[in-house]
C-alpha cells in the first residue's frame, strides 16, 4: 500500500545542479578540436559526457555494450543514484549473472547529450558566458544524442558495439545507432519503442511542456537565477507522463478506488485516492532529481524523432543489408509505444533482409514493464544475447 | 495430372537424423546449401535449428507466443505474426524458400496464404495433412463423426484446423492458381514417403500428409 503523500526534499536546489557539472561519474571531455555537428546546424564545443562503465573490456575489445537510457533516466544503470540514493534503474537486468552480465560484458552507460546528471545539457554552465546554458541551448535530437555517444565509444578505443540496448527513448537511440552506424553495432536489442514519435505521443509531450512553461516560477527557463525552481509544473508533466506508462490494468489492480488513509470522501480536492497520493508522490520526487528545461529538451527531442524520414519516407531503407542482428520486444499493455509501433519496425528490418526476431510480451504493467521484474521479457533479453555472444565468438558463452 | 513425382533424396539420411522429424528432413533436403528460407509456423524452431546446422539462412514467423519466446530462446531470429495477416508485409522475391509446414489448414484463406508464399519466396514447400488419408475416409464413412488420428487428435470443437483439404483438393488449387509443381511426395502415418510412381488416387487414399515443393509457373498450364 502507498502511504507516502509528499516529501520534503533530501536534495538541496544546489546539489541538483552540481551534478549537472561535476558528476558523479566518470567524464569524457571534447574540447575545442572536437565539436558536435547537432541537426540544427550548431556546433556544439566543448561538451562532455557522463558515464558509467561496469565490468572489464576484453583485449579484443569486442564485448562492449552501450546501455541507452530512457526521458528521464541516468547513466546510473547498476549502482545506487548519487541523488536519491535508491538502487540503479536497470538491475532487473545489468549486474552479475543478469541478462546483460557484468561479469561478462563491458557495459557503458552514459547521460544522454541535454540530460541533466553531466553530459552537457541545458542545466550545465555554458563555458562561453560562465551562466548555466538554459534555453540558449540548442535544440537537439535523438541523432546528435546517439552522435556524441558514438564519440564517447571512439574514445574508449571501441571500434564495433556488441550490443546496444534500450529501452522507451533508450529504444530509439538503440535504433537510431542501428540506422547511422550499422557496422558499429553487432546486435541491438529495443525495447517499447519506435522509429518515429507517434502524434499521440507528441501530444502529451506537448501537454508537460506547456504544464512546466505555465509555472511562474519556470521564468521563461532562467529559474536558476532567479532562486526559483518550477517544481509544480515539473511535477504536474512527471504526473502526467507517469498516467502514460502505467495501464489502466495496472493502476486498477495497485490502487482500484481505495482510499488514502481515510475510510470517506473528505469533500475536498485532498488526496482522497490513493491514485491520487500516489500521483502525487511521482510528481513530487521526481523534481527533487531533474531539470526542468532539461525535460523541455529530451521531450523535444523525442517528438523530432523519425528515422525513416531521413530516409525519404522509407524506413526499410534506413536497415537496408544491414548485419546488426535485432532484437525487439513490446508489452501488450503498453499504449505510448504499443506493439504495432514494434510491427511496423520488425516489417521495415524484414523488407530490407535483417535479422530479426520480435516478440510481444503480455503484462498488465504499461510501458514500465521494460524496468521491472518480467521474466518472460528478462529471459528472453537473456537468450538473444546469449545467442549472440557465441556467434560473436566471445569467451563463457552459454550454450 | 502430369506432374513430375520424384522423391527428392537419394542419398541416406545424414547422421544425427533421428534428432529431427521425418518431413523436416525432407524438406530440409529439398534446400540449397546458403539459401534464405522463410519458416512459416515455424512452432519451436526445430526446422530453422535443422537448417541452420545446413548452412541454410532461416527466418521464422510463429503465432504463438510461446513458441516465438522459445525460438529466441534459441537464437532463431523469428517474430511473431500471423500467416493470414502479416505475409502481405514482406516484399516481394525476398526469399529462395518459403515453407509452410503444417499450417496450411489452420489459415482463414489458404489459397491467399498459398499465393502469398510464392510472391514472397521463388519457391514454396508446404506440408499439410492429407484429409483423404483412408483412416480419415473410414471414420467418417463407418463411425460417422469427424476424424481423428494420431497426428491430428484434436476434436471438431477445438481443432484450430478450419480447412482441412485432400492432396487432391490441393492439386487443384495449385492448378487454378497457376503454381508449378516441381517434386510432390506423400508420406505414411510413420513420416516415410510413399513408394515412387504411384498413381494419385493411391497418394491420396494412402498419404497421411503431402509435401509439395512448388514454383510459380510462367504461363498457364492449360488444363
Amino acid at each position: 500500500m502507498v502511504t507516502i503523500q509528499s516529501v520534503k526534499s533530501p536534495v538541496k536546489p544546489d546539489e541538483r545542479g552540481h551534478e549537472a557539472d561535476h558528476p558523479t561519474s566518470q567524464v569524457a571531455l571534447f574540447g575545442a578540436d572536437q565539436p558536435l555537428r547537432l541537426d540544427c546546424g550548431i556546433d556544439l564545443s566543448p561538451f562532455q559526457i557522463a558515464y558509467q562503465a561496469y565490468g572489464t573490456l576484453n583485449a579484443d575489445r569486442s564485448n562492449a555494450i552501450l546501455v541507452c537510457h530512457a526521458l528521464t533516466g541516468d547513466q546510473h544503470v547498476a549502482n545506487p543514484h548519487p541523488v536519491t540514493g535508491k538502487p540503479g534503474w536497470w538491475q532487473t537486468l545489468v549486474g552479475p549473472g543478469k541478462a546483460l552480465d557484468t561479469d561478462r560484458y563491458f557495459i557503458i552507460s552514459s547521460n544522454v547529450l541535454g540530460g541533466c546528471m553531466g553530459s552537457t545539457g541545458p542545466a550545465s554552465t555554458n563555458p562561453a558566458t560562465g551562466k548555466l546554458w538554459g534555453l540558449d541551448f540548442p535544440v537537439i535530437t535523438i541523432p546528435d544524442m546517439v552522435r556524441a555517444q558514438a564519440m564517447l565509444v571512439d574514445r574508449l578505443g571501441i571500434d564495433t558495439l556488441f550490443c546496444v540496448v534500450g529501452g522507451s527513448m533508450g529504444g530509439m537511440q538503440t535504433l537510431q545507432w542501428t540506422a547511422a552506424y550499422p557496422q558499429r553495432v553487432f546486435s541491438a536489442l529495443a525495447v517499447a519503442c519506435s522509429t518515429r514519435h507517434s502524434a499521440q505521443n507528441i501530444a502529451f509531450h506537448e501537454l508537460g511542456r506547456q504544464a512546466v512553461m505555465a509555472d511562474p516560477d519556470w521564468r521563461g527557463g532562467r529559474y536558476f537565477e532567479e532562486g526559483t525552481h518550477p517544481h509544480r509544473g515539473l511535477g504536474v508533466a512527471r504526473m502526467a507522463a507517469h498516467i502514460t506508462y502505467l495501464s489502466d490494468a495496472a493502476l486498477h489492480r495497485k490502487f482500484g478506488r481505495r482510499m488514502q488513509d481515510r475510510e470517506l470522501p473528505t469533500f475536498s480536492f485532498d488526496a482522497d485516492f490513493q491514485v491520487e497520493s500516489y500521483l502525487r508522490y511521482q510528481g513530487s520526487s521526481f523534481v527533487e532529481r531533474f531539470d526542468a528545461n532539461s525535460y523541455l529538451y529530451l521531450t523535444r527531442a523525442m517528438d523530432y524523432f523519425d528515422i525513416a524520414a531521413d530516409h525519404n519516407g522509407v524506413l526499410a531503407e534506413a536497415f537496408r543489408d544491414t548485419q546488426t542482428r535485432f532484437c525487439l520486444m513490446s508489452f501488450t499493455s503498453d499504449w505510448l509505444f504499443p506493439t504495432s509501433e514494434s510491427r511496423a519496425v520488425v516489417h521495415a528490418l524484414n523488407a530490407g533482409g535483417v535479422r530479426v526476431s520480435f516478440a510481444e510480451i503480455e503484462t498488465d504493467k504499461g510501458h514500465d514493464a521494460f524496468l521491472l521484474d518480467v521474466p518472460e521479457f528478462l529471459d528472453i533479453a537473456r537468450a538473444f544475447l546469449n545467442s549472440a555472444a557465441s556467434v560473436r565468438g566471445l569467451v563463457g558463452a552459454e550454450k | 495430372m502430369s506432374v513430375e513425382q520424384t522423391l527428392p533424396f537419394a542419398s541416406p539420411a545424414p547422421r544425427g537424423a533421428e534428432l529431427y522429424r521425418g518431413d523436416h528432413l525432407l524438406v530440409a533436403g529439398m534446400i540449397e546449401r546458403g539459401s534464405k528460407v522463410l519458416d512459416v509456423g515455424c512452432g519451436d524452431g526445430d526446422l530453422l535449428q535443422l537448417l541452420e546446422t545446413r548452412g541454410i539462412d532461416g527466418r521464422g514467423i510463429e503465432l504463438s507466443r510461446e513458441g516465438v519466446n522459445r525460438c529466441v530462446g534459441k537464437g532463431l531470429a523469428v517474430v511473431q505474426g500471423d500467416a493470414d495477416t502479416d505475409l502481405i508485409n514482406y516484399p516481394d522475391d525476398s526469399f529462395d524458400y518459403v515453407v509452410l509446414s503444417q499450417t496450411l489448414q489452420a489459415t482463414r484463406q489458404p489459397r491467399v496464404v498459398l499465393e502469398n508464399l510464392l510472391r514472397i519466396g521463388r519457391r514454396a514447400i508446404v506440408s499439410f495433412p492429407n484429409f483423404g488419408f483412408w483412416k480419415m475416409r473410414l471414420q467418417l464413412l463407418v463411425g460417422g463423426h469427424m476424424p481423428r488420428t494420431e497426428n491430428l487428435p484434436a476434436t471438431w470443437y477445438d481443432t484450430p484446423n478450419i480447412h482441412f483439404c485432400t492432396i487432391k483438393d490441393f492439386v487443384q488449387l495449385c492448378d487454378e492458381i497457376n503454381v508449378k509443381m516441381e517434386r510432390a511426395v506423400a508420406l505414411d502415418l510413420y513420416g516415410r514417403p510413399l513408394r515412387l510412381n504411384a498413381p494419385w488416387w493411391f497418394w491420396n487414399m494412402f498419404g497421411e500428409q503431402g509435401v509439395f515443393l512448388l514454383s510459380r509457373a510462367d504461363r498457364p498450364s492449360g488444363r
